[in-house]
């Protein structure tokens, strides 16, 4: 059974149709690249399903049962973590401050809770271990790279082991080697046996780490396809209408 | 790749994780208020060589008791300077605090129930500022800026003008609160030291410190982690109007009589010693050290310029040049990595 099915989302924003009656699965240690042209609906279907606004009609099911988002925190709750395209991390705090930012561990003594400080920078040592970066917990986000920065971005996504993580543009922003660091760190969600969506633009991205590959053109899905059976050629039809669908 | 490449990568993943990158001290030198204290100390040492007076223990008592109600008042900005926010209308908070502790104490109220009129005052003009700020999303300049001649001008019409230097019942309590010293140190400096204590802790251990510090760095991304944006805001500037209050509280005391022109411009002080001691206006960036640290050094430049002989006219050149100064200095330590 997929972790993650969505059945006829659409969504309309007044007359326009951002989204028309799309289908689609993710199941544990899969990554599903999610491809389109600016416009094609990529970030609304991801919105939906990190529960930025819900959808005007169909349906998620989690786990096979029905669920429903009105904000962030609601989908959360339920498994499903978002690495958002400009990381969204407060660049005047420490790693290890980012990862657990809203999760604060705390100590207590007596009635007195404080900010465990040093479980909070081994915890996030043993994530940023785990994703194999050399990100340090105690650094400043500011000081650091874009490779360095989504991995803290993705170790947050770690902290509640979360069924599905959504990636929106993850290596949209960063230099070429880093891509490769973001890559590893895709492959290392899959190994744990999370689900992924990655939303890219960049096809060699989606080839390299994805399973399978959804396209959407203007708010309709054309294919969803093993990547075995495909190819960039293809793919970059569909995207473009070149190909109607497959 | 091979196992043993793993193992050694892994080694090196080890070290740089566990590897510190800065000492305590190494760390603190790269903090702005550690060098506003260098300058401290340095005219400290200049001021005992050219004037005999400077170093004696009532000059002392004086320039830290001046200082006192500033660097107060400083912790409360700090809090709401760090989310990116600012505070005009502390000074005229003073004023109409003041003026309500005095007109309650004046009718016959004990010094508690002053107290609590006071800071109830203060609270309820934060909370007013903060809604503003954070749920009709208002900028904070204009809102404080608006309270700024709100508050005055309240402070006024229940004043009625008039000076209030009769506290009731608990008079000399009152006035012993604000003015007089316990263990030959100033009771305002006593509540300075234990709040910046305060503040230190809630900055470095508690949620809400690391919350607002949060909201100041990113408050999108603060929002997105589930942290109450919106309240978070909403107690800085309570917390920030509730310092105000204390400060008037006892400076009323000290002198023993009190008019709605208590705090004017004071404002802009207290900014400037928010900002001298290592706050950056752009928000995510303060220190609770830095408050008093800041209000020290501006209080210590008016005194050296007395002692020197030097005009006091000069006094807002020189805190002008040193707000400037500091600013530029964190600059240039930014720029250099």
């Amino acid at each position: 059974m997929p972790a993650l099915e969505l059945r006829g989302v659409s969504k309309n924003f007044g007359a326009i149709v951002a989204l028309n009656g799309v289908d689609m699965d993710i199941s544990n240690g899969e990554v599903v690249g999610l491809m389109g042209d600016n416009g094609a609906g990529k970030s609304t279907l991801m919105k939906i399903v990190a529960g930025n606004f819900p959808p005007t009609s169909g349906k998620m099911l989690l786990d096979g049962e029905e669920v429903q988002f009105s904000k962030p925190i609601d989908a959360r709750r339920k498994g499903i973590e978002i690495v958002y395209q400009d990381l969204a991390l407060c660049d005047n705090l420490t790693a290890a401050a980012n990862v657990f930012l809203g999760r604060e561990k705390k100590k207590r003594i007596g009635f007195i809770r404080y900010l465990d400080h040093s479980a909070m920078i081994k915890h996030a040592a043993e994530l940023f271990k785990e994703l194999k970066s050399e990100t340090r917990p105690r650094d400043l986000v500011r000081q650091m790279s874009g490779g360095q920065r989504q991995a803290v971005a993705i170790a947050r996504t770690r902290l509640s082991d979360p069924k599905i993580v959504l990636m929106d543009e993850p290596t949209a922003a960063i230099s070429v080697r880093q891509v490769a660091e973001v890559l590893e760190l895709i492959r290392r969600l899959k190994e744990s046996d999370h689900g992924v969506v990655l939303v890219s633009h960049r096809m060699p991205d989606v080839f390299s780490v994805c399973d399978r590959v959804a396209v959407l053109r203007r708010g309709t899905k054309v294919a969803d396809k093993a990547i075995a059976n495909t190819n960039p050629e293809e793919v970059t039809g569909l995207i473009t209408g070149a190909i109607g669908s497959a | 790749m091979s196992s043993e490449s793993h193992t050694s990568h892994a080694d090196i993943d080890e070290s740089i994780t566990s590897h510190r990158e800065l000492t305590g001290l190494q760390s603190m030198i790269r903090t702005q208020p550690f060098w506003v204290f260098v300058a401290i100390v340095a005219i400290g040492v200049v001021m005992s060589i050219i004037s005999d007076v400077f170093f004696t223990e009532r000059n002392l008592f004086n320039i830290t008791r001046n200082f006192a109600f500033f660097g107060i008042m400083a912790l409360g900005m700090s809090a709401v300077i760090v989310t990116a926010g600012i505070d005009l209308s502390v000074g005229s908070l003073m004023g109409l605090t003041g003026i309500v502790a005095g007109l309650v104490m004046q009718a016959g109220f004990s010094v508690g129930i002053g107290f609590l009129a006071c800071m109830g005052t203060a609270a309820l003009v934060g909370l007013i500022n903060g809604v503003l700020i954070a749920y009709l999303r208002m900028a904070p300049f204009v809102v404080t800026l608006g309270m700024l001649a709100i508050a005055r001008s309240i402070a006024m019409v229940v004043s009625n003008n008039k000076m209030i230097y009769q506290f009731g019942p608990d008079q000399d309590l009152f006035e012993w609160i604000g003015g007089e010293s316990v263990f030959g140190v100033p009771n305002p400096v006593w509540v300075m030291i234990i709040l910046t204590a305060v503040f230190w802790v809630a900055y470095r251990y508690s949620t809400w410190g690391r919350w607002v510090f949060a909201v100041g760095g990113n408050k999108d991304a603060a929002k997105l982690a589930g942290i109450p944006v919106e309240r978070v805001i909403v107690s800085v500037y309570v917390i920030c109007s509730s310092c105000a209050g204390l400060a008037a509280f006892l400076m009323v005391g000290w002198f023993g009589s009190v008019t709605n022109a208590l705090g004017l411009t004071y404002e802009l002080n207290v900014i400037a010693a928010t900002v001298i001691g290592g706050a950056n206006l752009m928000g995510g960036v303060a220190y609770a050290l830095g408050a008093p640290i800041g209000a020290a050094l501006m209080e210590l430049i008016r005194n050296s310029l007395l002692l020197a002989g030097i005009d006091a006219l000069w006094q807002q050149f020189f805190v002008g040049l040193f707000l400037i100064l500091a600013v530029l200095l964190e600059q240039i330590r930014n720029r250099g990595g």
